[in-house]
């Protein structure tokens, strides 16, 4: 298990480089992030000129990316246009995104492994068409049109809850885009539980553990959930990266400052040490998610081992 | 108290570096200026200068008005000026409006195009008293005293060059406004000054500014009632808006001009006759059709070359383009025909694709051209990538047609519109445009003491501008506005900026 461990670690290294390289090179196509900075009409050339040595940007691009990763090993991601630490800007953005995560995988996790086991049971019932179709609805609906349409309900017609999140963004206010944030995948995760469900109840070791007359939940929760949840860990493992990066559009609906915002902001403003500073930090998180989702495999399912 | 929305600012927030809205917000609020705009007029009226004196147009002594303090309980002297202006000229301070005292003297020493800078400090800058101070400028301009309402010109105290960090994060100026906290990206409270020694005191408790990612969430903030202010009302609402706020909404030009420059190094379109085949152009577009339906009425048909913020007195001209300017399909034929036809029988309007939605109206410019000239193929639309390309293609005048120019004024001044945009040599002559007539006018104007005379010559300039058609006006970009029935007495300065102060909560 432990070298296991450190393999994939190692493995990381490549991955993390390769990632930030296209990241780099990426931005940098863009075009001169300088021509942006004074508006409709051209920055002085002296002026100019001295922001591009500040920045480093008059440097070729492959001096520019090692500076930036040596950097970044020392732990300083490098300063906005706007004279504020990329630090700094992900010290207020991380944990907001990570509380806007955590309630959007709270739902997946409660919600869609609930229904996917309920339908599961219940195949062709009334019950198991009604929330198929119910998901299958979600899943075509583009997460802005769920979102600005439950906003428009909740918020100004309704008056339930405030349409904006508050800067200090506590969890109470961060339900209504968690779900949005989460209502692709819990369909997702609704059906993945479903089929696994469905196909484990017909196995040999659940029909053992219902001969040997063991009470039915712990039938279901123990035999039956335990093994048809694998296919579901990933996908969820996978989701915290993809959910994490993709809040985009639900933090720009409900005008939440986190890391979608700053991205955003970053990229308008063809600001290269937000993008990359941000990006980076996102590609670690999807590495160890990935990691954490693999390890996990072994506590689902004994037979399972990694040397 | 209100709430209002707001962007986070491009740059740090002082005051020689802030060149958008959103900062220019803050400014406004915690700073006042040797000279302030008027928000209806536009006419730059005294606030700190208790007299600014000039013989000779170019050699000026300003007199600070006494009584004034920053909030922190520092007087403003005319040291805080001197300061102010010496370190926002300065290139080493990588100050994005420095350009602002390229008209002072000693400015190339501080402020060099390439290389080191060889002084520290503006020689046309002098304290001579406590409260006075004198300008030598390098050249003639009697409208220099009404340039001096721009944030640009902001006083400075100790403090902002003592601690320039700790400043940064929570900015003492010298307005009506005091910054209460500040949250970087987030929000910024500012609350009245008590102790303002102004003449125009908040009329409200005080506002504090909310960081909007999207106007389209700000704006059904607003209609929720969890917001006071919007200034940016998103397009696609603006449909709606006269249903949602009934007459609680403000549309007015801002000091933005669009305009279609022409290639003056290009003999296409610099020889005789040429003037012909442009006002012709002019004349073969439908301004009010695209305004209406492109921008759907965000934008104002353009009669002249500046701006209505100007107002009649400071030079704005309603119709002075004249018939040149109106849409008339038939004389833009007989026009261009007269002028010897269009370079090559076709023209090419070059654009940046990559902001402003500059390629539906300029579709939209090419189509009305090509009905007017009965000929499918008579105009093209030629998109840049990046703004950045754009730029450098203009520099290195390498545009073999019409090419987007658009023009944000520094002040509210006919000047602003007119020498930097069309002076020969001038820094934002795009076009490479070279009128001996026009600069004599301009140079004229300069010298004269006299405001109304400079600025009927300034406006003779312009009709040198029309008969040549040096560019093509298309619109003026405006300014918007929408509030909640709690406030009355909303209205946008020229730079588009509500002005908070007048601002009543009820």
């Amino acid at each position: 298990m432990g070298r296991y461990v450190v393999r994939r670690l190692l493995q990381m290294i490549p991955v993390f480089v390769g990632a930030t390289l296209l990241i780099f090179l990426m931005v940098h196509v863009m075009g001169d992030p300088i021509a942006g900075l004074c508006g409709e009409r051209q920055c002085d050339q002296a002026t100019a000129a001295r922001l591009k040595r500040e920045f480093g940007l008059d440097q070729p691009v492959w001096r520019q990316y090692l500076t930036y990763m040596g950097n970044v090993f020392t732990g300083d991601f490098g300063t906005a246009f706007n004279g504020q630490e990329v630090t700094e800007l992900m010290s207020t953005a991380f944990p907001v995104t990570v509380r806007l995560t955590l309630i959007a995988i709270v739902f997946e996790i409660v919600v869609g492994v609930t229904l996917g086991v309920l339908t599961g049971l219940r195949r062709g019932r009334p019950v198991d068409t009604g929330v198929l179709l119910v998901t299958l609805v979600v899943i075509s609906v583009p997460t802005f049109v769920t979102g600005l349409l439950l906003q428009l309900l909740l918020g100004v017609k309704w008056d339930w809850i405030r349409p904006s999140v508050s800067s200090e963004a506590p969890f109470g206010e961060l339900v209504l885009p968690g779900l949005v944030l989460a209502s692709v995948s819990l369909a997702y995760v609704t059906r993945l539980t479903r089929t696994s469900i469905a196909e484990n109840r017909r196995s040999d070791y659940v029909r053992t553990a219902v001969a040997k007359g063991l009470p039915r939940h712990r039938v279901v929760v123990r035999h039956l959930l335990r093994n048809s949840l694998i296919p579901v860990v990933t996908f969820i493992g996978a989701d915290i990266g993809f959910l994490m990066g993709g809040a985009i559009v639900t933090e720009r609906i409900f005008n939440i400052h986190g890391v979608g915002y700053q991205l955003y902001q970053g990229i308008l403003r063809q600001n290269t040490q937000t993008v990359v500073g941000f990006v980076t930090v996102l590609v670690l998180v999807f590495l160890l998610a990935n990691l954490l989702v693999d390890l996990l495999y072994a506590v689902l399912d004994p037979r399972i081992r990694y040397v | 108290m209100l709430s209002a929305s707001w962007g986070d600012p491009q740059n740090p927030l002082e005051p020689a570096n802030t060149n958008e809205v959103q900062g220019g917000k803050v400014l406004d609020m915690i700073f006042r200026g040797l000279k302030r705009y008027d928000p209806v007029t536009g006419e730059a009226q005294d606030m700190l200068a208790e007299k600014i004196e000039t013989s000779d147009s170019q050699n000026f002594t300003i007199t600070v008005k006494d009584g004034w303090t920053f909030s922190n309980g520092e007087k403003v002297t005319a040291r805080s000026f001197v300061d102010a202006w010496n370190y926002g000229a300065s290139l080493r301070n990588n100050q994005r409006n420095a350009y602002f005292f390229g008209y002072i003297q000693g400015y190339d020493e501080v402020h060099p195009e390439e290389g080191e800078q060889s002084a520290d400090t503006l020689s046309g800058l002098k304290v001579t008293g406590e409260r006075t101070f004198t300008v030598a400028l390098t050249q003639k301009f009697s409208t220099f005293p009404d340039t001096l309402g721009y944030n640009a010109f902001a006083p400075l105290p100790r403090a902002f060059f003592d601690d320039h960090d700790a400043w940064v994060k929570k900015p003492v100026g010298n307005g009506p406004y005091l910054v209460d906290s500040y949250t970087r990206g987030s929000q910024m409270s500012l609350r009245t000054w008590a102790d303002y020694p102004g003449p125009d005191k908040a009329r409200n408790g005080g506002v504090d500014l909310k960081v909007y990612t999207d106007n389209n969430t700000a704006y059904t903030d607003l209609l929720a009632g969890n917001l006071d202010l919007v200034d940016d009302v998103p397009a696609p609402q603006l449909k709606n808006v006269r249903d949602d706020l009934g007459g609680r909404y403000l549309n007015t030009p801002a000091g933005i001009i669009q305009t279609l420059a022409f290639p003056f190094y290009d003999e296409d379109w610099n020889k005789p006759g040429s003037e012909k085949v442009r006002t012709g152009l002019s004349m073969a577009i439908d301004r009010k059709q695209i305004t209406d339906t492109i921008f759907q009425k965000t934008r104002t048909p353009a009669t002249d070359w500046t701006s209505p913020v100007l107002g009649e007195d400071g030079g704005f001209q309603d119709g002075l383009c004249g018939k040149a300017c109106e849409y008339d399909p038939e004389g833009a034929k007989k026009l261009i025909e007269e002028g010897g036809g269009l370079p090559g029988g076709k023209v090419t309007i070059t654009f940046n694709a990559d902001t402003g939605s500059h390629r539906e109206w300029v579709n939209a410019v090419c189509h009305s051209i090509n009905n007017a000239l009965d000929d499918e193929r008579a105009c093209t639309a030629n998109p840049v990538g990046t703004f950045a390309d754009f730029r450098n293609e203009i520099t290195g005048r390498k545009m073999t047609g019409p090419f987007r120019a658009g023009w944000q004024m520094d002040y509210p001044l006919i000047q602003n519109f007119l020498q930097p945009l069309y002076y020969t040599d001038a820094s934002s002559n795009d076009g490479k445009w070279s009128n001996q007539q026009f600069d004599d006018l301009v140079d004229r104007a300069n010298r004269e003491t006299d405001t109304a005379t400079a600025v009927g010559l300034f406006q003779q300039a312009e009709e040198v501008v029309r008969d040549n058609m040096a560019a093509i006006p298309l619109w003026y970009q405006n300014g918007s506005a929408g509030w909640s029935e709690r406030l009355s007495d909303v209205k946008l300065n020229p730079f588009s900026v509500p002005v908070y102060d007048q601002i009543k909560v009820s």
